[in-house]
């Protein structure tokens, strides 16, 4: 196990206290509504970040994985009363396995080749969703009313659920921080850049492959489970839609791919801009979010190519270079000759 | 090795011995990068067999084949991006150091024998040619390799760094690495190579010390064409 740094210490503390925080603002229950789709956006904007951002797989098809979280959990709940806790590891378990299943076939594709199996993949789901019976078809589930328990995670109060989906987040940052800083993340990042590289030094490109999608799908799946439990009603027009799956890469995209809090930020930025879009332009405005998102893509492709958070983490790179001067006077000036042999001498 | 209709490399056989620097050379398509493949996994060949250690690595896949201790770097160098030049080398250790500490000791370690420590900040990206090919050296060094081979590491160099290219290689064969190079310079290969296998056409024409090969009649025509014999002994003086 790693050493726990005080950064991490205090980043941990400013994150439960922004979340608690957060929803005193305003006793609004939309406001609070807002800021539960930012939890929720965030966790699927950080697990696919696992995939897309550190392992370079752009997954166009995630909303197949937060339709299996959806429908397992709520199925269990319907036909044999199983706690949706339950369901929900279950259906995180299921849609890995599913995952696992998907990136095998594909693990040869690369880039845009493999965005599009994973869509055709995801289409292919909504479409079998919506015709089996046995899962209510296009009608979609109603979710049994439960009291107001943790046990079934049924809350009338909002609070609750702010409580879980920023407690599900806080753990996917964890994970994400810790494979980031494993031998894994760095796997993953070098197969991202060119997997022929990776494999001439030694790593096994299809099985990290498999490993970033089930990580990635286990979350939204997760995260699908929480919103049958918070809507509580699903359908394939809502859990399976190909407009979700775009969606979460936004989210990751304009945070900034490839960084653990580029998501985050992406969902603290474009969900209250679709939320509030929605809310004060109704019927009318259907629609306009996506619009408003649409100049916000460009805006972020023209002046910030990496994403709002990638931008910074660049230039902490760059300036990082000025603290080696010290070393740097030992190799530099005299070439590499004598570098050569100054570590041959130390060996 | 056959593509198609094409006979890339044919009865190719030879053995590097532990310790050794053993060097590729040949003309242009002659097959030196199939040879490379072939032996790495990028390629399976169509026929005949690949020996490492006594055991029968044919066919297996490029990062089995770097686990057992046989690393390659690419011609056309490919530095991880987005990743630093602590970050490439990293990746290439984790392959014996689970341990991101360790790994990152050893990357240093690797960095500082290669001359590329003060750029240990650097995207890959940023990296000028020269120290490219350093970096695809420093890469496969992280892997600790029992024989490391490079698919022309010093094409393209100014002859000072030619110069600082040979003493590197020198040194990882000081500290008992096995080598076999691909290489197009001949005044970096010859004066290094303890032996010299030459490829033309896809076939084995020579094999020897290079005093020898620089002699070899096949050799010559193979490089300067028939005829161009007594032309080419004017400008070897």
């Amino acid at each position: 196990m790693p050493k726990i740094s005080r950064k991490t210490v205090v980043t941990v503390l400013l994150y439960v206290g922004a979340v608690v925080i957060a929803p005193l603002f305003s006793k609004a229950p939309f406001y609070r509504h807002v800021l539960i789709m930012v939890g929720l956006y965030g966790l699927l904007g950080v697990a696919w970040n696992i995939m897309g951002g550190y392992t370079g797989l752009y997954s166009f098809g995630q909303s197949a994985f937060f339709g299996i979280g959806a429908y397992t959990s709520t199925m269990m709940l319907v036909k044999a009363g199983v706690s949706p806790w339950i369901g929900m590891l279950c259906g995180g378990i299921l849609a890995a396995i599913v995952a696992a299943g998907v990136a095998y076939p594909t693990s040869r594709l690369r880039g845009p080749y493999f965005t599009i199996a994973s869509q055709a993949f995801a289409r292919t789901f909504q479409i079998l969703m919506t015709n089996w019976d046995y899962v209510e078809g296009a009608i979609g589930i109603p979710l049994p009313l439960m009291p107001d328990t943790w046990r079934f995670m049924q809350f009338k109060d909002k609070i609750p659920y702010h409580i879980i989906i920023f407690g599900l987040l806080g753990i996917a940052i964890l994970v994400c921080y810790y494979i980031a800083n494993s031998r894994t993340g760095y796997y993953f990042r070098a197969i991202r850049d060119s997997e022929q590289v990776a494999s001439a030094l030694g790593i096994n490109t299809v099985r990290q492959r498999i490993i970033a999608a089930m990580l990635s799908a286990f979350f939204t799946a997760i995260a699908g489970t929480f919103y049958a439990q918070y809507v509580l009603y699903i359908d394939p027009e809502s859990v399976t839609h190909h407009a979700l799956s775009i969606e979460i890469v936004m989210v990751a995209a304009v945070g900034g791919a490839g960084t653990i809090w580029g998501p985050v930020l992406g969902a603290a930025i474009l969900m209250p801009i679709s939320q509030y879009a929605r809310a004060a332009l109704g019927g009318a405005g259907r629609g306009i979010d996506l619009i408003i998102y649409g100049v916000i893509i460009m805006v972020i492709a023209l002046v910030r190519p990496t994403g709002i958070l990638g931008f910074f983490q660049r230039e902490r790179t760059i300036e990082g270079e000025g603290g080696d001067d010290v070393d740097t006077t030992i190799t530099a000036g005299t070439g590499s000759d004598d570098a050569v042999r100054g570590a041959l001498g130390q060996s | 090795m056959r593509f198609g209709g094409l006979l890339a490399n044919h009865d190719v056989t030879f053995d590097i011995y532990p310790g050794e620097i053993l060097g590729l050379i040949g003309p242009n398509g002659a097959g030196k990068t199939t040879l490379f493949n072939c032996i790495s996994g990028f390629l399976r060949p169509t026929e005949g067999t690949v020996l490492f250690k006594g055991e029968n690595i044919t066919g297996l896949k490029p990062h089995e084949i770097c686990h057992r201790g046989l690393v390659r770097t690419f011609q056309i160098t490919q530095p991880l991006r987005d990743m630093t030049v602590l970050e490439n080398v990293m990746v290439g250790a984790f392959v014996r150091y689970p341990q991101t500490h360790q790994a990152r000791e050893k990357a240093m370690e690797i960095l500082r024998l290669t001359g590329l420590w003060s750029k240990r900040n650097r995207m890959g990206s940023e990296l000028t040619i020269p120290d490219r090919k350093r970096l695809e050296i420093a890469r496969a060094l992280g892997a600790e390799p029992e024989l490391l081979i490079l698919d022309e590491a010093m094409a393209g160099l100014t002859p000072t760094e030619v110069q600082e290219a040979v003493e590197l290689v020198k040194t990882i064969q000081a500290q008992g690495t096995t080598l076999f190079i691909i290489e197009h310079v001949m005044e970096a290969i010859m004066p290094i190579a303890d032996r010299i296998v030459v490829l033309d056409a896809g076939r084995l024409i020579a094999e020897g010390p290079p005093s020898e090969i620089v002699q070899d009649e096949r050799v010559i025509q193979a490089y300067l064409g028939e005829g161009r014999h007594a032309h080419r002994k004017e400008h070897s003086s």
